[in-house]
């Protein structure tokens, strides 16, 4: 297998020892070679980066609808994030999209890393083990989505079973308002109108992303425990470590590049969740499963300016996850 | 192993090694062995709820969903998927439509790029395609709204083309990087034989790079057919209902008041088949491309 480890991942390329330039050409090629780049890297100004230019002026502009491109700034400047930032249902997705990446990020990776290691170590089976976990991910948001909306639906679904269990009144899943450990009264202050707290309604979602892309964990870690050198393994049980051991102090040590990668690429994922969400409950009522993707929707029919704003607070949401990561990997290249 | 076994002995020994080491690959020899294999085996069932869930839902037929999601129907039929399919085929058809162009475009520019980045790394080449895999992240609503008047202006709103233009232009990034970290696995003395010899960059790349390119290439299609399939944002805000991939239409069999559930499990089966198949055909190379790539 060529397939590099989560450790090489985190560089932008898996370049190997040989990695120098090319001698016998001259300026000329390289010059051609640039030449051939830059198509792409023109596209990428234009729809890329023009594109979020565009997205940033309309967000500070006064444009509500699309067939009246009213191009003039709003007075004062911002308000249109103040405004968003005041709403019930912004604060509501905003508090949504935390609760729900926390929440799945630790689920997903956790059963990601106990699969890896379970399946590293299986006896027999091993690639159908992987193949089995690794199988949601290759499904559309959209599949499932509708799959778990069926499991959790209130009166068919995993209620009958928590019925049979003996709890009568079971939670009617994303279609419950309750918020588990609300924090504040909404009332208390001006500008908080939303309760902190897990909605109840976000928990089968979070099971549905967790079943989806804890694959995705497994796999990188996979990777990353297939890196692991056998004489260190060894070492230790010569010296009497016992299994938990050797995963406490020398396999988990080893993983943490594994984890970095999982983090941030499934940290991007759930800030921009769309699909799952609105083939599971879409904005929920009083918007308790409303997420910024799907407020972004909403508003792209009757208020540019403040989808515009949404999509610029989860562009920098990303992107302070998502840069870093990028700017390491170009560091540790340049220095290899 | 001594020098003084006779070779007929050594075969014997080599022979039961070789036995004993394939005894170990059958069943686990320890207790702990025994536990890891059971809990693989729990955790594999869990997995597979939802999949035998959407298959016993779908083969409810026209009785309607049953009244609980784990129920097996009494009388399994393929009625749902008849209707299912009376529904979904069109759109279908545009997925296959959109994501084929546009995964094998998106493939040969990222081919392009990666040999150039990976053989020719010009000046500035580095931060340059640390500044193109931004594109790779963004959240698409972020050039949304640009996106679509773009397109209304070049007459390619809703239809299959703007699809297929968008999906290559959005892919660049991640092909660019799968070939990247391919062709960095190809000798640099390849290239440079290849210049001695008189060859410029595109005879290289016919020659020498593309007839190398095999699993690369295969990385990169089953990536981009797997995202471009399963894509609903620009499906569903970009297109018109003529050209709505399936996903849109599969999300639209909810509906507004009730659910026909096995009808629309069996529209999850018709539109999950098709990158289940490629990942349960060619696994090896998607899980490749997601370690190697680091994708999404």
């Amino acid at each position: 297998m060529t397939t590099s480890t989560p450790a090489d991942t985190r560089t932008l390329a898996t370049t190997p020892k040989t990695r120098r330039r090319v001698r016998p050409h001259l300026a000329a090629t390289h010059r051609r070679a640039a030449w051939i780049f830059a198509p792409s890297m023109l596209v990428s100004a234009i729809f890329v980066y023009a594109f979020i230019g565009v997205t940033i002026y309309i967000s500070f502009s006064n444009w509500k609808i699309g067939t009246n491109a009213d191009l003039s700034l709003r007075e004062p400047l911002g308000a249109t994030y103040v405004e968003m930032l005041q709403e019930f249902r912004a604060q509501s997705s905003l508090r949504n999209i935390i609760v729900f990446t926390v929440l799945f990020l630790a689920i997903a990776i956790l059963a990601g890393l106990v699969a890896a290691l379970l399946i590293h170590h299986v006896a027999i089976g091993r690639g159908f083990f992987r193949t089995v976990f690794l199988l949601p991910y290759a499904l559309s948001f959209i599949v499932t989505g509708v799959v778990w909306r069926w499991i959790f639906a209130p009166a068919t679904g995993i209620n009958e079973i928590l019925r049979a269990i003996g709890i009568a009144d079971p939670p009617g899943w994303t279609t419950d308002t309750t918020i588990i450990g609300a924090l504040n009264d909404p009332s208390g202050t001006d500008f908080l109108k939303v309760q902190l707290g897990v909605p109840v309604a976000l928990i089968p979602i979070i099971v549905a992303a967790a079943w989806q892309l804890l694959g995705f964990a497994m796999a990188m870690y996979l990777a990353g425990l297939g890196s692991i050198p056998e004489e260190h393994l060894e070492a230790a049980s010569v010296d009497g470590a016992n299994a938990w051991q050797r995963i406490r102090h020398i396999v988990l040590p080893q993983l943490w590049p594994a984890t970095v990668t999982c983090l941030v690429l499934l940290l991007h994922v759930a800030l921009k969740i769309f699909d799952l969400v609105v083939a599971m409950s879409g904005s929920g009522p009083g918007f308790v499963t409303d997420v910024p993707g799907i407020y972004i929707y909403n508003y792209l029919t009757s208020r540019y300016d403040k989808a515009s704003a949404m999509s610029i607070v989860l562009l920098v949401m990303t992107l302070a996850v998502i840069v870093p990561y990028l700017v390491r990997g170009y560091r540790h290249e340049r220095k290899a | 192993m001594t020098t003084t076994v006779e070779p007929t002995t050594r075969a014997v020994l080599t022979g039961n090694r070789r036995a004993r080491k394939a005894s170990a690959r059958v069943l686990p020899h320890t207790v702990g062995g025994w536990v890891v294999l059971a809990l693989c085996v729990l955790g594999t069932a869990l997995m597979l709820v939802p999949v035998y869930v959407i298959i016993a839902t779908a083969l409810s037929g026209t009785t309607g969903a049953p009244g609980f999601f784990l129920a097996f129907p009494d009388a399994p039929s393929l009625q749902a998927f008849a209707s299912a399919w009376e529904k979904l085929h069109g759109s279908l058809a545009n997925s296959l439509q959109i994501t084929i162009p546009a995964a094998i475009i998106s493939t040969a520019i990222g081919s392009l790029n990666g040999y150039i980045l990976s053989k020719y790394p010009f000046k500035g080449s580095t931060v340059l395609f640390t500044i193109l895999l931004v594109g790779m992240f963004i959240p698409f609503q972020a050039v949304i709204i640009p996106l679509f008047q773009f397109l209304n202006m070049l007459n390619l709103q809703g239809t299959i083309l703007g699809l297929i233009v968008v999906h290559i232009i959005y892919g660049i990034p991640i092909t660019t990087l799968i070939f990247r970290n391919y062709y960095a696995g190809i000798p640099d003395a390849l290239v440079e034989a290849a210049a001695i010899d008189g060859a410029g960059i595109w005879r290289t790349y016919t020659r020498i790079m593309l007839p190398l390119s095999g699993p690369g290439i295969v990385v990169a299609i089953i990536f981009q057919c797997t995202n471009i399939w399963n894509d609903f944002l620009f499906g569903f805000i970009l297109a018109s209902p003529a050209s709505w991939p399936a996903p849109v239409t599969l999300n639209n069999l909810i509906g507004t008041t009730t659910v026909d559930y096995s009808e629309l499990m069996a529209g999850a089966v018709l539109v999950a088949a098709p990158t289940v198949v490629l990942y349960l055909i060619l696994g090896r190379f998607f899980v490749r491309g997601l370690t190697a790539g680091a994708v999404k």
